[in-house]
Protein backbone atom coordinates (compact mmCIF):
# COMPACT_ATOMS: atom_id res chain seq x y z
CA UNK A 1 0.00 0.00 0.00
CA UNK A 2 1.51 3.27 -1.14
CA UNK A 3 0.33 6.02 1.20
CA UNK A 4 1.86 8.82 -0.86
CA UNK A 5 -0.16 7.59 -3.81
CA UNK A 6 -3.33 7.31 -1.73
CA UNK A 7 -2.83 10.75 -0.25
CA UNK A 8 -2.66 12.20 -3.78
CA UNK A 9 -6.23 11.02 -4.29
CA UNK A 10 -7.37 13.57 -1.67
CA UNK A 11 -7.45 17.09 -3.17
CA UNK A 12 -7.52 18.72 0.29
CA UNK A 13 -3.83 17.90 0.68
CA UNK A 14 -2.94 19.86 -2.48
CA UNK A 15 -3.55 23.12 -0.67
CA UNK A 16 -1.69 24.77 2.16
CA UNK A 17 -3.52 25.54 5.38
CA UNK A 18 -2.28 28.84 6.79
CA UNK A 19 0.93 28.32 4.77
CA UNK A 20 1.50 24.86 6.20
CA UNK A 21 1.08 21.38 4.83
CA UNK A 22 -2.08 19.98 6.34
CA UNK A 23 -1.51 17.35 9.02
CA UNK A 24 -5.05 16.08 9.38
CA UNK A 25 -5.51 14.17 12.62
CA UNK A 26 -9.25 14.58 13.04
CA UNK A 27 -10.64 11.68 11.03
CA UNK A 28 -12.64 10.32 13.98
CA UNK A 29 -14.59 13.55 13.69
CA UNK A 30 -14.87 13.42 9.90
CA UNK A 31 -12.59 12.03 7.23
CA UNK A 32 -11.37 13.88 4.16
CA UNK A 33 -12.83 12.96 0.78
CA UNK A 34 -11.07 11.34 -2.17
CA UNK A 35 -11.45 12.97 -5.57
CA UNK A 36 -13.70 10.21 -6.93
CA UNK A 37 -16.30 10.96 -4.25
CA UNK A 38 -16.18 14.71 -4.85
CA UNK A 39 -16.32 14.26 -8.63
CA UNK A 40 -19.20 11.85 -8.36
CA UNK A 41 -21.37 14.47 -6.69
CA UNK A 42 -20.47 17.02 -9.36
CA UNK A 43 -21.08 14.57 -12.20
CA UNK A 44 -24.37 13.37 -10.81
CA UNK A 45 -25.73 16.89 -10.45
CA UNK A 46 -24.28 17.97 -13.82
CA UNK A 47 -25.29 15.06 -16.01
CA UNK A 48 -27.57 12.61 -14.27
CA UNK A 49 -29.70 14.36 -11.71
CA UNK A 50 -33.24 13.33 -11.00
CA UNK A 51 -35.15 12.36 -7.90
CA UNK A 52 -35.33 8.64 -7.33
CA UNK A 53 -38.12 6.10 -6.98
CA UNK A 54 -40.96 8.22 -8.30
CA UNK A 55 -40.99 9.26 -11.96
CA UNK A 56 -40.71 6.94 -14.94
CA UNK A 57 -38.58 9.14 -17.18
CA UNK A 58 -35.12 8.10 -18.24
CA UNK A 59 -33.17 10.18 -15.70
CA UNK A 60 -35.38 9.06 -12.82
CA UNK A 61 -34.92 5.41 -13.66
CA UNK A 62 -31.17 5.79 -14.08
CA UNK A 63 -30.85 7.72 -10.78
CA UNK A 64 -32.95 5.10 -8.99
CA UNK A 65 -30.68 2.37 -10.28
CA UNK A 66 -27.58 4.24 -9.09
CA UNK A 67 -29.15 4.84 -5.71
CA UNK A 68 -30.00 1.17 -5.35
CA UNK A 69 -26.52 0.17 -6.49
CA UNK A 70 -25.13 1.87 -3.38
CA UNK A 71 -27.49 -0.17 -1.27
CA UNK A 72 -26.15 -3.35 -2.84
CA UNK A 73 -22.55 -2.17 -2.43
CA UNK A 74 -23.10 -1.45 1.27
CA UNK A 75 -24.81 -4.80 1.72
CA UNK A 76 -21.82 -6.59 0.23
CA UNK A 77 -19.31 -4.43 2.07
CA UNK A 78 -20.75 -5.26 5.47
CA UNK A 79 -21.89 -8.75 4.44
CA UNK A 80 -25.54 -8.27 5.28
CA UNK A 81 -27.71 -11.14 4.14
CA UNK A 82 -30.29 -8.99 2.35
CA UNK A 83 -30.07 -5.66 0.57
CA UNK A 84 -33.30 -4.57 2.24
CA UNK A 85 -31.49 -4.64 5.57
CA UNK A 86 -29.72 -1.45 4.46
CA UNK A 87 -31.62 1.75 5.31
CA UNK A 88 -30.19 5.10 4.28
CA UNK A 89 -30.37 7.88 6.87
CA UNK A 90 -28.89 11.33 7.19
CA UNK A 91 -26.21 9.94 9.44
CA UNK A 92 -25.48 7.49 12.24
CA UNK A 93 -27.30 9.83 14.64
CA UNK A 94 -30.52 9.44 12.67
CA UNK A 95 -29.95 5.70 12.43
CA UNK A 96 -29.82 5.42 16.24
CA UNK A 97 -32.76 7.80 16.67
CA UNK A 98 -34.73 5.62 14.27
CA UNK A 99 -34.16 2.55 16.42
CA UNK A 100 -34.69 4.32 19.75
CA UNK A 101 -37.93 5.80 18.47
CA UNK A 102 -39.45 2.73 16.82
CA UNK A 103 -38.12 0.07 19.18
CA UNK A 104 -38.99 2.32 22.11
CA UNK A 105 -42.53 2.78 20.84
CA UNK A 106 -43.16 -0.89 20.43
CA UNK A 107 -41.10 -2.65 23.08
CA UNK A 108 -40.26 -0.32 25.96
CA UNK A 109 -42.49 0.29 28.93
CA UNK A 110 -42.20 1.88 32.34
CA UNK A 111 -39.35 0.38 34.36
CA UNK A 112 -37.69 -1.29 31.39
CA UNK A 113 -33.95 -0.86 31.06
CA UNK A 114 -31.75 0.15 28.18
CA UNK A 115 -28.14 -0.82 28.82
CA UNK A 116 -25.51 1.46 27.29
CA UNK A 117 -21.88 2.08 28.26
CA UNK A 118 -19.93 4.98 29.69
CA UNK A 119 -18.00 5.10 26.43
CA UNK A 120 -21.02 6.08 24.36
CA UNK A 121 -21.10 9.13 22.16
CA UNK A 122 -24.01 11.45 22.96
CA UNK A 123 -25.74 10.12 19.86
CA UNK A 124 -26.06 6.71 21.53
CA UNK A 125 -27.31 8.14 24.81
CA UNK A 126 -29.53 11.16 24.14
CA UNK A 127 -31.98 9.33 21.82
CA UNK A 128 -32.52 6.77 24.61
CA UNK A 129 -32.77 9.54 27.19
CA UNK A 130 -35.88 10.84 25.40
CA UNK A 131 -37.57 7.59 26.39
CA UNK A 132 -36.89 8.24 30.06
CA UNK A 133 -39.51 10.97 29.84
CA UNK A 134 -41.94 9.57 27.32
CA UNK A 135 -41.85 5.94 28.48
CA UNK A 136 -40.37 6.22 31.98
CA UNK A 137 -37.63 3.75 31.15
CA UNK A 138 -34.28 3.53 32.97
CA UNK A 139 -30.87 3.78 31.39
CA UNK A 140 -28.09 1.69 32.88
CA UNK A 141 -24.41 2.30 32.20
CA UNK A 142 -21.82 -0.44 31.84
CA UNK A 143 -18.71 1.09 33.38
CA UNK A 144 -15.41 1.76 31.74
CA UNK A 145 -12.35 0.22 33.44
CA UNK A 146 -8.96 1.82 34.13
CA UNK A 147 -7.75 0.87 30.66
CA UNK A 148 -10.61 2.75 29.01
CA UNK A 149 -12.42 -0.42 27.96
CA UNK A 150 -15.82 -1.93 28.64
CA UNK A 151 -15.53 -5.68 29.08
CA UNK A 152 -17.98 -8.47 28.39
CA UNK A 153 -17.98 -9.26 32.12
CA UNK A 154 -19.06 -5.70 32.93
CA UNK A 155 -21.89 -5.92 30.39
CA UNK A 156 -22.98 -9.26 31.87
CA UNK A 157 -22.98 -7.73 35.33
CA UNK A 158 -25.34 -4.94 34.30
CA UNK A 159 -27.91 -7.10 32.54
CA UNK A 160 -31.10 -7.62 34.52
CA UNK A 161 -34.43 -9.21 33.69
CA UNK A 162 -35.63 -5.70 32.75
CA UNK A 163 -32.90 -5.15 30.13
CA UNK A 164 -34.68 -4.79 26.80
CA UNK A 165 -31.86 -3.68 24.50
CA UNK A 166 -28.08 -3.24 24.75
CA UNK A 167 -26.49 -0.33 22.87
CA UNK A 168 -22.72 -0.25 22.59
CA UNK A 169 -20.05 1.43 20.56
CA UNK A 170 -17.86 -0.73 18.34
CA UNK A 171 -14.80 1.48 18.79
CA UNK A 172 -14.57 4.30 21.32
CA UNK A 173 -13.95 7.71 19.76
CA UNK A 174 -12.03 8.73 22.89
CA UNK A 175 -9.99 5.80 24.21
CA UNK A 176 -9.95 3.85 20.96
CA UNK A 177 -11.14 0.71 22.77
CA UNK A 178 -12.56 -1.92 20.44
CA UNK A 179 -15.38 -3.73 22.23
CA UNK A 180 -15.88 -7.50 21.99
CA UNK A 181 -19.08 -7.09 20.00
CA UNK A 182 -19.42 -10.67 18.87
CA UNK A 183 -19.17 -11.96 22.42
CA UNK A 184 -21.54 -9.30 23.74
CA UNK A 185 -24.09 -10.15 21.05
CA UNK A 186 -23.71 -13.84 21.71
CA UNK A 187 -24.35 -13.43 25.41
CA UNK A 188 -27.18 -10.91 24.95
CA UNK A 189 -28.94 -13.21 22.51
CA UNK A 190 -28.68 -16.07 24.97
CA UNK A 191 -30.82 -13.85 27.21
CA UNK A 192 -33.10 -12.85 24.35
CA UNK A 193 -31.85 -9.25 24.30
CA UNK A 194 -31.18 -7.45 20.99
CA UNK A 195 -27.99 -5.41 20.48
CA UNK A 196 -27.47 -2.11 18.70
CA UNK A 197 -23.90 -1.24 17.74
CA UNK A 198 -22.78 2.34 17.15
CA UNK A 199 -20.41 1.67 14.26
CA UNK A 200 -19.34 5.26 13.55
CA UNK A 201 -15.72 4.51 14.35
CA UNK A 202 -15.91 0.81 13.55
CA UNK A 203 -17.04 1.04 9.94
CA UNK A 204 -14.16 3.20 8.61
CA UNK A 205 -11.44 1.18 10.31
CA UNK A 206 -12.49 -2.43 10.88
CA UNK A 207 -13.57 -5.29 8.69
CA UNK A 208 -17.32 -5.67 9.02
CA UNK A 209 -19.36 -8.82 8.66
CA UNK A 210 -22.91 -8.43 9.88
CA UNK A 211 -23.72 -12.12 9.56
CA UNK A 212 -20.71 -12.99 11.67
CA UNK A 213 -21.22 -10.21 14.26
CA UNK A 214 -24.91 -11.14 14.38
CA UNK A 215 -25.91 -7.81 15.97
CA UNK A 216 -29.48 -6.64 15.47
CA UNK A 217 -28.70 -3.03 14.51
CA UNK A 218 -25.51 -1.37 13.30
CA UNK A 219 -25.30 2.39 12.74
CA UNK A 220 -22.85 3.77 10.17
CA UNK A 221 -21.75 7.31 9.40
CA UNK A 222 -20.90 7.99 5.74
CA UNK A 223 -18.77 11.06 6.25
CA UNK A 224 -16.34 9.21 8.51
CA UNK A 225 -15.86 6.60 5.75
CA UNK A 226 -14.38 9.00 3.18
CA UNK A 227 -17.94 9.68 2.02
CA UNK A 228 -20.12 12.79 1.81
CA UNK A 229 -21.85 14.38 4.79
CA UNK A 230 -25.60 13.91 5.09
CA UNK A 231 -25.52 10.18 4.59
CA UNK A 232 -25.56 7.31 7.02
CA UNK A 233 -26.70 3.73 7.09
CA UNK A 234 -28.78 1.76 9.49
CA UNK A 235 -28.17 -1.93 9.12
CA UNK A 236 -30.97 -3.85 10.82
CA UNK A 237 -31.95 -7.46 10.65
CA UNK A 238 -34.89 -7.86 8.32
CA UNK A 239 -37.10 -9.27 11.05
CA UNK A 240 -36.76 -5.99 12.96
CA UNK A 241 -37.40 -3.74 9.98
CA UNK A 242 -40.52 -5.73 9.17
CA UNK A 243 -41.65 -5.78 12.77
CA UNK A 244 -41.00 -2.21 13.95
CA UNK A 245 -43.31 0.69 13.10
CA UNK A 246 -42.25 3.32 10.55
CA UNK A 247 -40.11 6.23 11.77
CA UNK A 248 -40.90 9.32 9.72
CA UNK A 249 -44.02 9.71 7.64
CA UNK A 250 -44.11 11.25 4.19
CA UNK A 251 -43.76 10.53 0.51
CA UNK A 252 -42.07 7.37 -0.63
CA UNK A 253 -42.73 5.33 2.50
CA UNK A 254 -46.41 4.57 1.88
CA UNK A 255 -48.36 1.98 -0.05
CA UNK A 256 -51.78 3.55 0.00
CA UNK A 257 -53.11 6.71 1.59
CA UNK A 258 -56.83 7.15 2.24
CA UNK A 259 -58.75 9.56 4.43
CA UNK A 260 -59.57 6.73 6.75
CA UNK A 261 -56.31 4.86 6.81
CA UNK A 262 -52.78 4.50 5.51
CA UNK A 263 -50.73 1.45 4.69
CA UNK A 264 -46.98 1.56 4.53
CA UNK A 265 -44.56 0.56 1.82
CA UNK A 266 -42.29 -2.45 1.66
CA UNK A 267 -38.67 -2.42 2.74
CA UNK A 268 -36.52 -0.47 2.34
CA UNK A 269 -38.99 2.31 1.39
CA UNK A 270 -40.78 2.03 4.72
CA UNK A 271 -37.91 3.82 6.46
CA UNK A 272 -36.91 6.27 3.73
CA UNK A 273 -39.56 8.97 3.83
CA UNK A 274 -39.21 12.06 1.68
CA UNK A 275 -36.50 12.89 -0.80
CA UNK A 276 -33.32 11.30 0.41
CA UNK A 277 -29.76 12.63 0.10
CA UNK A 278 -29.67 11.21 -3.41
CA UNK A 279 -26.36 12.61 -4.63
CA UNK A 280 -24.65 11.70 -1.37
CA UNK A 281 -25.93 8.15 -1.46
CA UNK A 282 -24.74 7.74 -5.03
CA UNK A 283 -21.33 9.26 -4.19
CA UNK A 284 -21.09 7.04 -1.13
CA UNK A 285 -20.79 4.11 -3.51
CA UNK A 286 -17.45 5.59 -4.58
CA UNK A 287 -16.30 5.65 -0.93
CA UNK A 288 -17.09 1.96 -0.67
CA UNK A 289 -15.19 1.30 -3.89
CA UNK A 290 -12.28 3.35 -2.56
CA UNK A 291 -12.17 1.29 0.64
CA UNK A 292 -12.49 -1.95 -1.30
CA UNK A 293 -9.71 -0.98 -3.69
CA UNK A 294 -7.25 -0.45 -0.83
CA UNK A 295 -8.65 -3.27 1.27
CA UNK A 296 -9.88 -2.71 4.81
CA UNK A 297 -7.34 -5.22 6.15
CA UNK A 298 -4.56 -3.03 4.73
CA UNK A 299 -6.11 0.07 6.25
CA UNK A 300 -6.37 -1.64 9.64
CA UNK A 301 -2.73 -2.70 9.45
CA UNK A 302 -1.56 0.76 8.41
CA UNK A 303 -3.50 2.52 11.15
CA UNK A 304 -2.24 0.04 13.74
CA UNK A 305 1.33 0.84 12.73
CA UNK A 306 0.61 4.55 13.06
CA UNK A 307 -1.01 3.98 16.43
CA UNK A 308 1.91 1.96 17.81
CA UNK A 309 4.34 4.57 16.54
CA UNK A 310 2.34 7.44 18.06
CA UNK A 311 1.83 5.71 21.41
CA UNK A 312 5.56 5.10 21.65
CA UNK A 313 6.57 8.61 20.57
CA UNK A 314 4.02 10.50 22.69
CA UNK A 315 4.58 8.07 25.56
CA UNK A 316 8.20 9.22 25.67
CA UNK A 317 7.18 12.87 25.67
CA UNK A 318 7.23 14.26 29.21
CA UNK A 319 3.96 15.61 30.50
CA UNK A 320 1.88 13.97 27.75
CA UNK A 321 -0.68 11.71 29.35
CA UNK A 322 -2.46 9.26 27.04
CA UNK A 323 -6.04 8.48 28.09
CA UNK A 324 -6.70 4.76 28.41
CA UNK A 325 -4.65 1.79 27.40
CA UNK A 326 -7.07 -0.74 25.89
CA UNK A 327 -5.68 -4.07 24.76
CA UNK A 328 -7.61 -3.82 21.54
CA UNK A 329 -7.31 -0.26 20.28
CA UNK A 330 -8.14 1.62 17.07
CA UNK A 331 -6.37 4.68 15.63
CA UNK A 332 -7.45 7.22 18.23
CA UNK A 333 -5.24 8.85 20.86
CA UNK A 334 -6.77 11.17 23.42
CA UNK A 335 -4.30 12.94 25.62
CA UNK A 336 -3.72 15.76 28.05
CA UNK A 337 -0.64 17.80 28.82
CA UNK A 338 -0.16 18.71 32.45
CA UNK A 339 -0.55 22.48 32.70
CA UNK A 340 -2.02 23.17 29.25
CA UNK A 341 -5.73 23.07 28.55
CA UNK A 342 -6.69 20.99 25.48
CA UNK A 343 -8.17 24.04 23.71
CA UNK A 344 -4.90 25.83 24.01
CA UNK A 345 -3.12 22.75 22.66
CA UNK A 346 -5.48 22.64 19.68
CA UNK A 347 -5.00 26.33 18.86
CA UNK A 348 -1.22 26.09 19.05
CA UNK A 349 -1.09 22.89 16.97
CA UNK A 350 -3.36 24.48 14.40
CA UNK A 351 -0.77 27.18 13.84
CA UNK A 352 1.51 24.43 12.46
CA UNK A 353 -1.24 23.02 10.26
CA UNK A 354 -1.89 20.17 12.68
CA UNK A 355 -5.66 19.63 12.93
CA UNK A 356 -6.77 17.81 16.07
CA UNK A 357 -9.90 18.01 18.18
CA UNK A 358 -10.14 19.32 21.72
CA UNK A 359 -13.10 19.08 24.07
CA UNK A 360 -15.28 16.30 25.35
CA UNK A 361 -15.75 14.73 21.88
CA UNK A 362 -19.49 14.38 22.57
CA UNK A 363 -18.66 12.01 25.44
CA UNK A 364 -19.36 14.01 28.58
CA UNK A 365 -20.28 10.92 30.60
CA UNK A 366 -16.85 9.42 29.94
CA UNK A 367 -15.03 12.68 30.64
CA UNK A 368 -16.87 13.09 33.91
CA UNK A 369 -15.75 9.59 34.84
CA UNK A 370 -12.18 10.43 33.88
CA UNK A 371 -12.42 13.61 35.93
CA UNK A 372 -11.38 15.66 32.92
CA UNK A 373 -13.52 18.42 31.42
CA UNK A 374 -11.72 18.04 28.12
CA UNK A 375 -9.01 16.13 26.28
CA UNK A 376 -7.05 16.66 23.09
CA UNK A 377 -7.50 13.96 20.46
CA UNK A 378 -5.49 12.88 17.45
CA UNK A 379 -7.21 10.34 15.21
CA UNK A 380 -5.94 8.65 12.08
CA UNK A 381 -7.14 7.94 8.58
CA UNK A 382 -5.73 6.04 5.65
CA UNK A 383 -3.84 9.14 4.41
CA UNK A 384 -1.80 9.69 7.58
CA UNK A 385 1.91 8.96 7.75
CA UNK A 386 4.57 8.68 10.41
CA UNK A 387 5.69 12.15 9.32
CA UNK A 388 2.32 13.44 10.51
CA UNK A 389 2.94 11.93 13.92
CA UNK A 390 6.45 13.38 14.06
CA UNK A 391 4.92 16.78 13.30
CA UNK A 392 2.30 16.23 16.01
CA UNK A 393 5.04 15.53 18.52
CA UNK A 394 7.05 18.53 17.36
CA UNK A 395 4.03 20.81 17.70
CA UNK A 396 3.29 19.43 21.16
CA UNK A 397 6.83 20.42 22.09
CA UNK A 398 6.11 23.89 20.79
CA UNK A 399 3.04 24.06 23.08
CA UNK A 400 5.22 23.18 26.01
CA UNK A 401 7.69 25.86 25.02
CA UNK A 402 5.00 28.55 24.78
CA UNK A 403 3.67 27.52 28.18
CA UNK A 404 7.16 27.38 29.65
CA UNK A 405 6.97 23.66 30.38
CA UNK A 406 9.90 21.29 30.34
CA UNK B 1 -1.55 35.42 12.92
CA UNK B 2 0.62 35.30 15.93
CA UNK B 3 0.52 32.90 18.84
CA UNK B 4 2.71 35.23 20.86
CA UNK B 5 -0.05 37.84 20.71
CA UNK B 6 -2.62 35.33 21.88
CA UNK B 7 -0.51 33.80 24.61
CA UNK B 8 1.16 36.86 26.09
CA UNK B 9 3.02 36.37 29.35
CA UNK B 10 0.30 38.08 31.30
CA UNK B 11 -2.35 35.67 29.93
CA UNK B 12 -0.18 32.65 30.70
CA UNK B 13 0.50 33.93 34.17
CA UNK B 14 -3.17 34.66 34.99
CA UNK B 15 -4.15 31.37 33.34
CA UNK B 16 -1.77 29.47 35.55
CA UNK B 17 -2.47 31.37 38.75
CA UNK B 18 -5.95 32.83 38.42
CA UNK B 19 -6.83 35.57 40.91
CA UNK B 20 -10.07 35.31 42.87
CA UNK B 21 -10.54 31.63 42.06
CA UNK B 22 -12.65 30.87 45.11
CA UNK B 23 -16.15 31.37 46.43
CA UNK B 24 -17.10 34.64 48.13
CA UNK B 25 -18.60 34.23 51.59
CA UNK B 26 -22.08 35.68 51.86
CA UNK B 27 -22.26 36.58 48.18
CA UNK B 28 -25.36 38.57 47.24
CA UNK B 29 -25.58 37.63 43.58
CA UNK B 30 -24.22 34.86 41.42
CA UNK B 31 -24.58 33.31 37.99
CA UNK B 32 -23.28 30.34 36.07
CA UNK B 33 -22.07 30.45 32.51
CA UNK B 34 -20.92 27.86 30.08
CA UNK B 35 -19.67 27.48 26.57
CA UNK B 36 -21.61 24.46 25.30
CA UNK B 37 -19.28 23.89 22.37
CA UNK B 38 -16.16 23.34 24.42
CA UNK B 39 -17.53 22.62 27.89
CA UNK B 40 -15.80 25.54 29.62
CA UNK B 41 -17.77 26.80 32.60
CA UNK B 42 -17.57 29.55 35.19
CA UNK B 43 -19.59 30.47 38.24
CA UNK B 44 -19.32 34.09 39.32
CA UNK B 45 -20.02 35.21 42.90
CA UNK B 46 -20.65 38.83 43.64
CA UNK B 47 -21.03 40.72 46.89
CA UNK B 48 -22.45 44.22 46.56
CA UNK B 49 -22.44 46.51 49.60
CA UNK B 50 -25.18 48.94 50.62
CA UNK B 51 -23.88 51.52 48.15
CA UNK B 52 -24.13 49.00 45.32
CA UNK B 53 -20.37 48.77 45.12
CA UNK B 54 -18.59 45.49 44.42
CA UNK B 55 -17.19 44.59 47.81
CA UNK B 56 -15.98 41.22 46.60
CA UNK B 57 -16.07 39.17 43.43
CA UNK B 58 -14.79 35.66 42.83
CA UNK B 59 -15.23 32.76 40.46
CA UNK B 60 -15.08 29.01 40.22
CA UNK B 61 -14.80 26.98 37.06
CA UNK B 62 -12.43 25.54 34.58
CA UNK B 63 -11.36 26.22 31.07
CA UNK B 64 -8.47 27.08 28.83
CA UNK B 65 -5.79 29.66 29.56
CA UNK B 66 -7.83 32.38 27.84
CA UNK B 67 -11.02 31.63 29.78
CA UNK B 68 -9.21 31.52 33.09
CA UNK B 69 -7.07 34.59 32.42
CA UNK B 70 -10.05 36.60 31.29
CA UNK B 71 -12.04 35.75 34.43
CA UNK B 72 -8.99 36.44 36.57
CA UNK B 73 -8.27 39.86 35.09
CA UNK B 74 -11.95 40.82 35.02
CA UNK B 75 -12.55 40.00 38.68
CA UNK B 76 -9.50 42.05 39.64
CA UNK B 77 -10.65 45.10 37.68
CA UNK B 78 -14.25 45.40 38.81
CA UNK B 79 -13.66 45.13 42.54
CA UNK B 80 -14.60 48.43 44.20
CA UNK B 81 -16.62 49.63 41.20
CA UNK B 82 -20.27 50.62 41.40
CA UNK B 83 -22.88 48.50 39.68
CA UNK B 84 -23.35 51.07 36.91
CA UNK B 85 -19.60 51.30 36.40
CA UNK B 86 -19.26 47.54 36.16
CA UNK B 87 -21.85 47.49 33.41
CA UNK B 88 -20.00 50.20 31.51
CA UNK B 89 -16.71 48.30 31.74
CA UNK B 90 -18.35 45.05 30.60
CA UNK B 91 -19.95 46.76 27.60
CA UNK B 92 -16.69 48.48 26.70
CA UNK B 93 -14.74 45.21 26.87
CA UNK B 94 -17.27 43.25 24.80
CA UNK B 95 -17.36 46.05 22.18
CA UNK B 96 -13.57 45.96 22.00
CA UNK B 97 -13.50 42.18 21.53
CA UNK B 98 -16.23 42.41 18.92
CA UNK B 99 -15.18 45.38 16.80
CA UNK B 100 -13.47 48.38 18.36
CA UNK B 101 -9.71 48.80 18.31
CA UNK B 102 -9.44 50.07 21.85
CA UNK B 103 -11.16 50.55 25.17
CA UNK B 104 -12.91 53.90 25.68
CA UNK B 105 -14.02 53.78 29.29
CA UNK B 106 -12.64 56.40 31.66
CA UNK B 107 -13.23 54.08 34.60
CA UNK B 108 -10.01 52.12 34.13
CA UNK B 109 -6.44 53.32 34.38
CA UNK B 110 -4.08 53.03 31.43
CA UNK B 111 -2.35 50.13 33.17
CA UNK B 112 -5.63 48.33 33.64
CA UNK B 113 -6.57 48.93 30.02
CA UNK B 114 -3.23 47.57 28.86
CA UNK B 115 -3.86 44.44 30.87
CA UNK B 116 -7.28 43.97 29.31
CA UNK B 117 -5.97 44.66 25.83
CA UNK B 118 -3.78 41.57 26.24
CA UNK B 119 -6.97 39.62 25.62
CA UNK B 120 -7.51 41.30 22.24
CA UNK B 121 -5.29 38.66 20.62
CA UNK B 122 -8.36 36.39 20.43
CA UNK B 123 -9.80 38.60 17.70
CA UNK B 124 -7.59 36.75 15.26
CA UNK B 125 -8.96 33.42 16.49
CA UNK B 126 -12.74 33.56 16.02
CA UNK B 127 -13.26 30.19 17.74
CA UNK B 128 -11.52 31.49 20.83
CA UNK B 129 -13.42 34.77 21.22
CA UNK B 130 -15.97 32.95 23.36
CA UNK B 131 -13.26 31.88 25.77
CA UNK B 132 -12.44 35.54 26.40
CA UNK B 133 -16.05 36.65 26.74
CA UNK B 134 -17.56 33.82 28.82
CA UNK B 135 -16.86 35.29 32.25
CA UNK B 136 -18.01 38.75 31.12
CA UNK B 137 -21.38 37.47 29.92
CA UNK B 138 -21.67 35.59 33.18
CA UNK B 139 -20.87 38.72 35.17
CA UNK B 140 -23.72 40.49 33.35
CA UNK B 141 -26.05 37.65 34.35
CA UNK B 142 -24.87 37.89 37.93
CA UNK B 143 -25.45 41.67 37.99
CA UNK B 144 -28.98 41.04 36.70
CA UNK B 145 -29.25 38.23 39.23
CA UNK B 146 -30.38 36.03 36.37
CA UNK B 147 -31.18 32.46 37.19
CA UNK B 148 -30.54 31.42 33.63
CA UNK B 149 -27.15 29.99 32.76
CA UNK B 150 -25.22 32.53 30.70
CA UNK B 151 -24.14 31.13 27.39
CA UNK B 152 -21.67 32.19 24.79
CA UNK B 153 -24.25 31.05 22.22
CA UNK B 154 -26.77 33.77 21.39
Amino acid sequence: MNIDQIKKEFPIFDNKVQNNDLVYLDSANSSQKPRIVIDRIYDFYSKEFSNVGRSVHYLAVAATNLYEQTRTSVQKYINASDKNEIVFTKGATEAINLVANTFGQKYLDEGDEVLITELEHHSNYVPWHFLRKSKKINIEFAEVNDQGEVTLEEIKKKITDRTKIICVTHLSNVTGAILPIKEIVNFAHSKGIPVLVDGCQGAPHLKLDMQDLDCDFYAISGHKMYGPTGIGVLYAKKKWLEDLPPYQGGGGMIREVKKKGISYGELPNKYEAGTMATAQVIAFNESIKFLEKIGIENIEKHEKELLDYAVELLGKNNSVNIIGNPKNKGGVISFTIEGIHPHDIATILDEDGVAIRAGHHCCQILHEKLGLPATARASFGVYNTKDDIDQLNKSINNCKKIFNLK
Amino acid sequence: MNLKELYQEIILEHGKNPRNLRKTDNFTRDAKGNNPLCGDNVHIYLKLNDNNKVEDISFEGNGCAITMASASIMTDLVRGKEEKEVKEIVTDFLDMIKEKDELNTQLLSEDEKTKLMCLSGVKQYPMRVKCATLSWHTLTSAMNNSKEIASTED
